[in-house]
């Protein structure tokens, strides 16, 4: 298990080399600048020596391999650089934006496993049920909508019912606050974003919980203990469940995964100042450096939850040793 | 007042046509923090170096100019006022302004500002050290120096007279630095500190998600109740790239105001689910929208393919009905709509594209191609991924286009690339081209239709030294007959008889805002009227 830890943790330096120079030169294949951006994003008058300046100043005219040298450089002394938008530094305006994508995943995700593997179960034990069916269609429905829509429809219910109820139009604030400086405003503000993430998760989470429990459930080892006279309550959640949870707990990883950065379009719904938005304004700004920082560490983050869900698996199937 | 000293003030002039809210006859009331949306990130603070409403909405509360567009009737394109000067005089030959600074004003960090400071500022705008941006550096090609002549005097000299000089000066862009800072931090350091002389004091900026201000106690302007201003608490800018978010953000009340304009289906929208509780000022806007096609490729080098593609456009129609859908309004030539120096209709009526029958126009249209030979032609359009009004106003010309046999096409575009392809690699056909400015100062605005190898943002990529010569001209005559009389020949030769550039249409700016937010006027440009120090909340 030793062995296999340090072979994973070195495998991660190719991993993300590669994904440097993937990132780093798609970037430069997309024209324009951030300094033309900055400079004459309104149609005015354009001062070509303004824009000259600029790009001294950020280092856009030196040559490819400086600017790519430069990059993993800072990569790997762990100095991400300036904005080149901004100007400041990258790990101040990542600190806000992580957390609060870091809160919503968390959330989401949680939201996603209380509804998932409850409902999964249900829909396994009442196999061909009406139980069934409704867990079924309300998952289904969870895969169809996509979940900034149903942000879109959260936030218009909220401000048209709450007209029609109370005369005064009223929708989830829009700035975020710390959940240690006032989880009242943080949670009626995160609330609806994790709901309308979270569901779009759990339907994924209940098919797969339901398929994996309705595999385990036709084992000999459940008709042996249903034989011996265990109550189906002891079978389900002492043999069944657990053994049935290896392929949601994959499910479940890779999508907190991808919660981290993914959240593009429920960001920018919510106005939420996370990762994603983030991610969004420096691809249209140009900002080569918050891209290249965003993209490796999106991708630190995906090959970290991959490693961490392979060793969770090895808690839950001891039979399941890595070498 | 001499000729040319009313041409200083008069230049600037023009009818003021807005549907601004009225000033308020009661009494204001002092308290409560203004939460303002905005649409677009924060590059740097330095005002100098930016060109984005998105660093002006949320920072320029923090500055002082030196003039500034009369807040309380900014669509007026004449009425300037002292902001840190306390009075200015222009010598008779027009080329020697001086200015009185008021003694009164302090930075925020306590030193007292003095005349130092405005020169140091203005050196840094006109004059920048080596490797310093100043992005409007052009605007001020008349000045030869800027000069202190007392603790609180300081006088610009000007190679010419001109009209311009004092519109310019008004730039909202122009905040007013600390001599101390610049002398003690270096040219860089306002792209991310904050020390100015405004009505508000920073307090933070989360990056993406806002931009905090609290009233500044010492502020140099005194309000109508005669105490200092500002009426408010504090405001935060709030930042919200959507344009659904911010109008959700105005229902719900979680913002009171934005100052870059709502299509008019959200202003609908708001009135209809909120009634008497949103008022909207609407204005012409100092955006002109309009194409032109780049000369540099032989196709349109004809003057009658390039006379053919403006007359296509009905213009009068187009007005009536893209205005329901896009924020574009005005039909107007190369100046400021109702500015003095603009075109009647009449006047407007004269040149190819702007007529009443457009029957007439199109058939004009349809010979000058087959004249030229290329009946059929395909025509590549340009444009901007934006939807307003980029893309709107482009499908409907492709349409226009079509109905004189043109077989038009669009290529859109993201911002970035879109400015690659026409500012690096020149080959576009035709593209939407537009002309953004803040204060109304047709001079500045109309420099754009000189040649290209001086006007960097000449988009048709000609050279055409008629008008470069009357552009020089306008600029340095002082008197306001002869300008008006050059601005139409100008206008003429760009619009019609060379057809450089064709204007569809004026923008049109509509914000609606909560009634309580009192004291906040449309003014003719997003970039103006932002320092808050008049707004007051009624609630």
């Amino acid at each position: 298990m030793f062995k296999y830890t340090i072979k994973r943790v070195l495998l991660m330096v190719p991993t993300l080399f590669g994904a440097a120079v993937l990132v780093f030169f798609l970037l430069r294949l997309i024209p324009g600048d951030v300094c033309e951006l900055r400079m004459s994003g309104e149609g005015g008058f354009v001062d070509d020596e303004a824009i000259r300046i600029c790009q001294e100043d950020l280092g856009l005219n030196d040559s490819k391999i400086v600017q790519f040298g430069t990059f993993i450089y800072g990569f790997m002394v762990f100095d991400l650089g300036e904005s080149m938008w901004t100007g400041k530094a990258i790990t101040h305006e990542l600190n806000l934006r992580f957390k609060l994508s870091l809160q919503v995943a968390i959330m989401a995700s949680l939201i996603s496993i209380v509804i998932a593997i409850p409902l999964g179960t249900i829909s396994a034990i009442r196999q061909d049920t009406w139980l069934d069916y409704a867990v079924r269609t309300f998952s289904i429905a969870g895969i169809a909508i996509p979940s900034f829509w149903l942000g879109i429809m959260i936030i218009l219910g909220l401000l048209i019912s709450t007209q029609a109820w109370f005369g005064e139009p009223w929708m989830p604030p829009i700035e975020y606050v710390s959940p240690f400086e006032d989880p009242v405003s943080n949670m009626v503000q995160l609330i609806w974003p994790s709901i309308a993430t979270g569901y779009r998760y759990s339907a994924v989470a209940t098919r797969m919980t339901r398929s994996a429990l309705l595999e385990v459930l036709r084992e000999d080892y459940v008709r042996t203990a249903r034989a011996k006279g265990l109550l189906e309550k002891i079978i389900i959640n002492r043999h069944a469940l657990k053994n049935s949870m290896l392929p949601v707990v994959t499910v479940i990883g890779i999508e907190f995964a991808f919660l981290m950065g993914g959240l593009v379009v429920t960001e920018q719904v919510f106005n939420l100042n996370g990762v994603g938005k983030l991610f969004v304004e420096s691809v249209q700004n140009h900002d080569f450096n918050m891209t290249q920082a965003l993209v490796m560490l999106v991708a630190l983050i995906f090959i970290v939850t991959n490693f961490v869900v392979d060793i969770f698996y090895a808690w839950l199937d001891p039979r399941i040793r890595y070498s | 007042m001499k000729p040319r000293n009313k041409l200083a003030i008069a230049l600037g002039a023009g009818a003021a046509f807005a549907l601004a809210a009225a000033s308020p006859a009661m009494a204001v009331k002092r308290g409560g923090v203004l939460n303002i949306v905005v649409g677009s990130k924060i590059p740097s603070y330095d005002g100098h170096r930016e060109t984005t409403f998105g660093m002006i909405h949320p920072i320029r509360p923090f500055y002082s100019l030196l003039i500034r567009v009369n807040p309380d009737n900014p669509q007026s394109t004449s009425d300037f006022q002292c902001d840190v000067c306390d009075n200015w005089k222009t010598s008779d030959d027009g080329k020697t302004i001086t200015f009185k600074i008021r003694e009164n004003v302090k930075f925020h960090d306590g030193t007292p500002l003095t005349a130092d400071d405005v020169v140091a500022t203005y050196q840094k705008l006109i004059f920048p050290p080596k490797g310093i941006a100043s992005s409007r550096k052009a605007f001020y090609g008349m000045v030869d120096k800027v000069e202190k002549t007392g603790k609180y005097e300081m006088v610009f000299k000007l190679k010419y007279a001109t009209g311009g000089f004092i519109p310019a000066l008004a730039t909202p862009f122009n905040f007013v630095y600390s001599k101390k800072d610049l002398d003690t931090h270096g040219y860089k350091w306002h792209q991310k500190n904050i020390n100015g002389t405004g009505a508000f004091t920073f307090v933070q900026h989360q990056p993406g998600a806002f931009v905090e201000g609290k009233r500044y106690a010492n502020y140099h302007l005194k309000g109508e109740d005669g105490k200092p201003k500002p009426y408010l608490d504090g405001y935060k800018a709030i930042s919200a790239p959507k344009m659904a978010v911010r109008l959700q953000a105005i229902r719900g009340d979680r913002a009171q105001i934005e100052f870059r304009a709502f299509p008019p289906k959200a202003r609908d929208d708001l009135k209809k689910a909120l009634g008497d509780k949103i008022t909207v000022q609407e204005s012409d806007w100092n955006c002109v929208m309009g194409f032109s096609a780049n000369q540099k490729l032989k196709k349109f080098q004809d003057v009658r393919i390039r006379q053919a593609l403006t007359l296509a456009m009905d213009r009068w129609g187009g007005s009536k009905y893209l205005s329901q859908i896009a924020i574009v309004k005005t039909v107007g030539g190369m100046v400021f709509p109702n500015h003095k120096l603009a075109a009647t209709k009449a006047e407007l009526q004269k040149m190819i594209g702007y007529s009443s029958d457009l029957k007439a126009s199109q058939e004009k249209a349809k010979k000058l191609l087959a004249d030229a030979g290329v009946s059929g032609m395909t025509v590549e359009l340009l444009n901007r991924a934006v939807d307003q009004p980029y893309k709107v106003v482009g499908t409907w010309m492709l349409g226009q286009w079509k109905k004189v046999g043109l077989v038009p096409n669009q290529i859109v575009l993201p911002t970035g690339p879109w400015y690659a392809k026409f500012r690096k690699k020149k080959d576009q056909e035709t593209m939407i081209d537009f002309n953004c400015q803040g204060v109304v100062n047709p001079l500045i605005d109309a420099s754009k239709w000189q040649s290209a190898d001086i006007a960097t943002n000449n988009r048709g990529n000609y050279i055409d030294r008629q008008m470069d010569k009357w552009y020089d001209q306008m600029n340095r005559t002082g008197d306001e007959a002869e300008a008006a009389s050059i601005m139409r020949k100008y206008e003429q030769r760009g619009l019609d008889e060379k057809a450089h550039f064709a204007v569809n249409f004026w923008w049109y700016k509509i914000n609606p805002h909560r009634s309580y937010v009192k004291g906040w006027n449309i003014a003719p440009s997003h970039y103006l009227n932002q320092s808050l120090d008049q707004v007051w909340l009624d609630k």
